[in-house]
């Protein structure tokens, strides 16, 4: 059974997750064309290496930010979006 | 007598023939060079040498020949889909395998046996009306079935009436089926091969000399290769290798994984699939029970099983046919599946002028294995696409055109 480390719950068993892929690049509503929208809405990120990713503990409903590698399946660390925030 | 043998064996007249030649070594230069030995690369080979002359064509194959997605998939052959566009490129799909057994000279074991889909909610049960309309107007065989019909169609399956998952009625497709997938890929690699294609197994693309807008060479861990056209039809490397040549594809790649059971008496005659549960059968013809389901839930580049995936799979047979509990498992598997956005495939031109693409064929690849190779052998022939894969182009994700399919392919392949 694979774990997941919840920043909030602990860790968790992997079925109570659920991922919402790469956290896309948020673009600038007033300045961006037709084939940059496409962008952000289609290709996600799928290069093989370590991706920041969405993720949600279903049971309670929280949504938070993990490192993981694509190609080892590794979670380098999980965290609070507060602390994206923080760093941007 | 083994002397009246050896006049056989020796005679001019019976030649031994050898299936697939062996790796050549690499010319300089070629017309065309399909990267990706699998079943849709070998299929465009094959068509471009019989139909359109080309045959200074090279095949090249990092691994094996059909040792990716088209040893992995689970051979699920239909044309039940959504969307016009998708139910037209199927149907077609499914009729060159009717005749592709006699076209290849090799037998595919093809076996049209019908498709049944499962549902157990009312509005799964609306659904299947939508696609069944579209797919009679579209002419093929597609209808709503009831309970008793479906009871009649699979007598062994677990109706659970009453049940939380009580089927409701299905969704039966005559026109579905399976095939054999190695004895497809190797039926148009002896085609091809025969006809002048070169098929360069354990040759690795890594790069592409790109000038203006064009693939001027291919670089490979063999040598470089001048070419005419590229095509790229490598299933869960699709990503990457058209990222060597500057084009980034929406596409994530998730794994999809399957196992078989212990072989047993002939007792399931159809295709069954059950979109609630994630879970589809089907009984080789060595009898044993292909169970497939939907893609792992988030993106991998590993061919690895998990434990959670086989036991919901399990789950799932053995709600649907409870006689299955005691069945050994024999093998197991994963592939790595190129999905798009909205579930259809890509194919046709990429930004580069002699670039073509036959990509994102995700976890619903096998079937359009002739069609695809056919098509994208035209388009590479005459330089452009013919309307029937027009509406797969990649520039849709641009134009916000895009092909759903998603509610016909999920769990169903």
């Amino acid at each position: 059974m694979k774990l997941l480390i919840c920043p909030m719950n602990g860790p968790r068993n992997i079925d109570e997750f659920q991922s919402f892929g790469p956290v896309p690049a948020e673009p600038d509503p007033d300045r961006t064309a037709d084939a940059d929208w496409s962008r952000h809405l289609f290709r996600a990120e799928n290069r093989r290496g370590i991706v920041v990713e969405w993720w949600r503990h279903v049971p309670s409903n929280y949504f938070f930010l993990a490192e993981r590698d694509l190609v080892t399946n590794e979670v380098v660390r999980t965290f609070d979006p507060s602390e994206r925030r923080d760093q941007s | 007598m083994p002397l009246r043998l050896l006049k056989y064996g020796l005679s001019r007249d019976y030649p031994v023939s050898g299936d697939i030649p062996a790796t050549p070594d690499l010319k300089p230069s070629y017309d065309v060079v399909i990267v990706g030995g699998g079943g849709h690369g070998l299929s465009c080979a094959h068509h471009l040498a019989k139909y359109h002359g080309i045959s200074r064509v090279a095949v090249i194959e990092k691994g094996y020949l059909a040792g990716g997605n088209t040893a992995r998939n689970t051979t699920t052959i239909r044309s039940n889909y959504i969307t016009a566009e998708g139910i037209a490129f199927y149907k077609e799909g499914v009729e060159l395998f009717e005749t592709l057994s006699q076209e290849l000279d090799f037998n595919v074991m093809f076996s049209q046996r019908g498709q049944l889909t499962l549902a157990h909610t009312e509005a799964t049960l609306r659904s299947f009306h939508a696609r069944a309309e579209m797919g009679k107007h579209l002419g093929t065989r597609t209808e709503v079935v009831d309970q008793k019909a479906v009871e009649e169609l699979v007598p062994t399956l677990n109706m659970d009436y009453g049940g939380s998952l009580e089927i409701l009625g299905g969704l039966w497709h005559a026109d579905g089926g399976t095939a054999r997938h190695d004895a497809v890929a190797w039926g148009y690699a002896a085609q091809a091969s025969r006809r002048g294609v070169e098929i360069h197994q354990r040759t690795e693309v890594e790069g592409f000399e790109v000038v203006g807008d064009r693939v001027r060479a291919v670089k490979t861990n063999r040598g470089r290769i001048a070419c005419g056209q590229v095509l790229i039809a490598t299933g869960g490397m699709n990503y990457d290798v058209a990222l060597m040549a500057g084009v980034e594809l929406p596409i994530r790649c998730y794994p999809l994984q399957a196992m078989v059971t212990q072989p047993l008496k002939p007792w399931l005659h159809t295709l069954v699939s059950s979109v609630s549960l994630h879970t589809y059968l089907v009984q080789s013809s060595r009898g044993e029970v292909v169970i497939g389901g939907g893609s792992d839930p988030y993106q991998l580049y590993s061919t690895r099983s998990t434990l959670d995936m086989k036991e919901h799979l399990a789950e799932g047979a053995v709600h649907l046919f409870p006689f299955l509990q005691g069945v050994r498992l024999l093998r197991q598997w994963a592939g790595i599946t190129d999905m798009t956005p909205d579930y259809s495939p890509i194919m046709g031109a990429s930004p580069l002028a002699n670039l073509w693409l036959d990509c994102g064929w995700g976890t619903w690849g096998f079937k359009a294995t002739p069609v695809a190779g056919k098509r994208m052998a035209e388009t590479i022939a005459k330089g452009c696409m013919p309307d029937i894969l027009k509406p797969f182009a990649l520039e849709r994700f641009e134009t916000f055109q895009l092909l759903n399919e998603m509610g016909a392919t999920a769990a169903s392949h």
